[in-house]
């Protein structure tokens, strides 16, 4: 409570006046600093931000952070990592400790508008509640679940919303009240509930500690909305842009099927328009967008590889955490990765 | 302790059955010897199953889970980062070369025989040279920013460098409050109270945050040695109430005494009240020193990857997921040894300071 009440003091001293930056601002004082300051979830954050055992960063995130740096400065390895808590996110981005954030921090009104003066150009994940059964119940959707026992953290907008949708879909369920998550694991494992629920990403976590992953599923609905996206202060144009379409180009070009295995032939033989302006081979997009070369979306593609690749590499199924594509797939295939064209 | 020590002889049989008689001593301790003894024989044995026999040293995360012990390969994989925390991978020589000079500094601080204007030198060139071989930016060292600092080393620099900076601070600030210059006792008790009655959270919050909305355009002052001067004052408030309780258990008749034989004011402070003062206050001091040291690990919550953090992220390793019982027992482990060094020697100084000893 006190970190809240302190983060929102500090956010409301940054809107007496601090804050009154100058369209292209924090841009021209990230390249002129010639590094992008870029907030992760610390201590850690499995599949989105982790340090490794050597003490280097890694993770979906990191590597959103760094495909900004190649439309910034044409180089990945120009960001300075610093994490930060959920506590301190919010008043080191106003304070300017940071300048971007890139640690799930879910897209919200008040958090994009007049309250803590933030823009959050693009969504890079879509998370949301969701719920887990042992397999052998038989259970497809959560519509079944009438009479479960549900293990939840007290005092969450995961116990509230839980609560709601029962009630909502007239069913009913005898919540286990348990306050640490690990302890809900066990409790979970050892059979004392039905259904363990959290967000999503984090749910799939859980499950790679139980005793058999295999023998549970996640089910499809999810009550509530999460869509995680990079943020920044409010006021910076320029930047803005640049978040938002270094976002797209990793989306475009899984749609268009660009991957870093064919990036450079794709750039050199493909007569397709749409995929000569993304790769920079035709046009001035990257002029118009600012970025440091006219082939910065070629350049990223070919060091992280498209929005897909990213996802396989640090949360897909292939991964501990063994992530489903879901509602982080392109539209073209089901999922809401939509990217408004790139002209 | 030395009846464990002594192997044999009649004082040890002697003291054996004097033991043994006290546990069986009446109906009532004899039932709290048996429950006791039911605990250990219930909690024990497990443990050392999980802790020991099914323990796995070498290996990685599958093979930890199949064993169903204890993971230490976990601890052992990670050490080195809970050590070195974020700082460069090529560069760690530099934290280590800069933990060797601070151990050092530090137990060679601890011996009386080297107490004097030597030490306060060494101190003097080993501070700043330890922050500069960390820092780089001279002598071809790549530069290196506060912010990749971390691990035990972090946590080895706040607590020394602001415990020993906050000391001699304290001590002013504790002569200061009983000064009989108005002015100069007002300020000091302002220090004290303000810094005192608010939680080192919030403190470290406004250094690391606040702080830099105040300075003008361009000035921008290093965040962890914001950090340090925010720990340094709440050390310093702290251990200047401390200070304060021993002048004030001094007897009259010392400040009288040192008057009489026409010691200023300096004087009389360095030569007969502080040494005693501080020798009585010895317990609460090191009280204190303990807390204070375990209090670092709030550095987190403006980012700051102490040792505690350190560890904390690498239970989010997704190579190594779901080994936090052996990570905290890890570090419980860590800060228990740095803190019973603490307690022991501050018993030892003790005991040699104590005026009949000398």
């Amino acid at each position: 409570m006190k970190f809240t009440m302190l983060a929102a003091a500090a956010a409301a001293f940054m809107t007496l006046g601090v804050n009154e930056a100058l369209a292209g601002r924090d841009l021209d004082q990230i390249k002129q600093r010639g590094t992008l300051r870029c907030g992760v979830q610390g201590p850690s954050n499995p599949g989105f931000g982790v340090p490794d055992s050597q003490g280097r960063w890694g993770g979906f995130n990191v590597e959103i952070c760094r495909a900004i740096a190649i439309t910034i400065f044409g180089d990945p390895s120009k960001v300075e990592f610093v994490p930060v808590t959920t506590q301190s996110r919010f008043p080191a981005l106003s304070a300017g400790e940071v300048d971007v954030l890139s640690n799930n921090t879910t897209w919200t009104l008040t958090r994009d508008t007049n309250v803590n003066r933030f823009n959050q150009p693009a969504i890079t994940f879509y998370d949301g509640q969701a719920l887990m059964v042992p397999r052998r119940l038989n259970v497809t959707s959560a519509r079944q679940l009438n009479g479960a026992t549900v293990c939840v953290q007290p005092g969450t907008t995961t116990e509230l919303n839980i609560a709601d949708y029962f009630r909502a879909n007239n069913l009913r369920f005898t919540p286990v009240v348990i306050a640490d998550l690990d302890e809900i694991r066990r409790a979970y494992d050892s059979g004392r509930c039905d259904v363990f629920t959290n967000d999503f990403a984090a749910l799939a976590a859980q499950r790679t500690l139980l005793t058999r992953p295999a023998d549970h599923v996640i089910l499809p609905e999810r009550l509530s909305k999460e869509p995680l996206a990079v943020t920044i202060r409010q006021g910076d144009e320029e930047l803005t842009n640049i978040v938002a379409w270094t976002t797209f180009a990793l989306i475009d070009a899984e749609e268009l099927g660009i991957t870093s295995a064919n990036v450079e032939q794709i750039a050199g033989s493909s007569t397709n328009p749409v995929v000569r302006r993304l790769l920079g081979v035709e046009g001035n997009m990257g002029e118009s967008l600012g970025a440091a070369r006219a082939d910065y979306a070629r350049q990223i593609i070919r060091t992280f590889g498209n929005y897909g690749e990213i996802f396989e590499r640090h949360l897909g199924t292939n991964t501990p955490l063994g992530l489903e594509r879901g509602m982080n797939n392109i539209w073209t295939r089901g999922g809401l990765l939509y990217a408004p064209p790139a002209r | 302790m030395s009846a464990t020590t002594a192997p044999a002889g009649p004082a040890f049989t002697e003291r054996a059955t004097a033991f043994l008689r006290a546990c069986f001593a009446g109906p009532v301790n004899s039932a709290i010897t048996l429950a006791c003894l039911a605990v250990l024989y219930f909690a024990v044995p497990p443990f050392w199953a999980w802790a020991v026999t099914n323990a796995t040293w070498n290996g990685n995360a599958e093979t930890c889970r199949a064993a169903g012990g204890a993971c230490w390969a976990f601890v052992r994989e990670k050490f080195w980062f809970s050590i070195f925390g974020l700082y460069p991978y090529e560069e760690r020589w530099r934290p280590a070369t800069m933990i060797v000079i601070l151990v050092a500094m530090v137990v060679a601080s601890t011996i009386r025989r080297f107490w004097g204007r030597w030490l306060l030198l060494g101190w003097a060139v080993a501070a700043p040279a330890m922050w500069l071989l960390m820092q780089g930016g001279v002598f071809g060292l790549s530069f290196v920013q506060t912010r990749q600092w971390g691990g035990l080393t972090i946590t080895g620099i706040i607590a020394v460098y602001g415990l020993a900076l906050g000391y001699p601070l304290a001590i002013l600030l504790a002569l200061g409050r009983r000064s009989e210059l108005p002015l100069l006792r007002w300020f000091c008790t302002a220090v004290i109270e303000c810094v005192r009655g608010v939680p080192l959270i919030s403190l470290l919050f406004m250094a690391a945050i606040m702080l830099p909305l105040f300075m003008p355009e361009g000035v921008t002052i290093d965040r962890l040695i914001r950090v340090l001067v925010a720990y340094t004052l709440f050390t310093a408030a702290y251990m200047a109430e401390v200070v304060r309780g021993g002048l004030q258990a001094m007897p009259r008749g010392q400040y009288e005494a040192a008057d009489a034989i026409g010691l200023g004011y300096w004087k009389k402070m360095r030569l007969v009240i502080l040494p005693q003062a501080l020798t009585v206050t010895i317990p609460a001091q090191v009280n204190t020193f303990i807390g204070l040291f375990k209090d670092t690990t709030l550095v987190v919550v403006i980012g700051v990857f102490d040792f505690f953090t350190t560890l904390r992220a690498a239970l989010g390793d997704p190579n190594w997921l779901g080994f936090p019982t052996e990570a905290y027992l890890f570090a419980a482990g860590v800060y228990f040894v740095l803190c019973f060094a603490m307690s022991r020697y501050s018993q030892n100084l003790e005991r040699t300071l104590r005026p009949e000893s000398r």
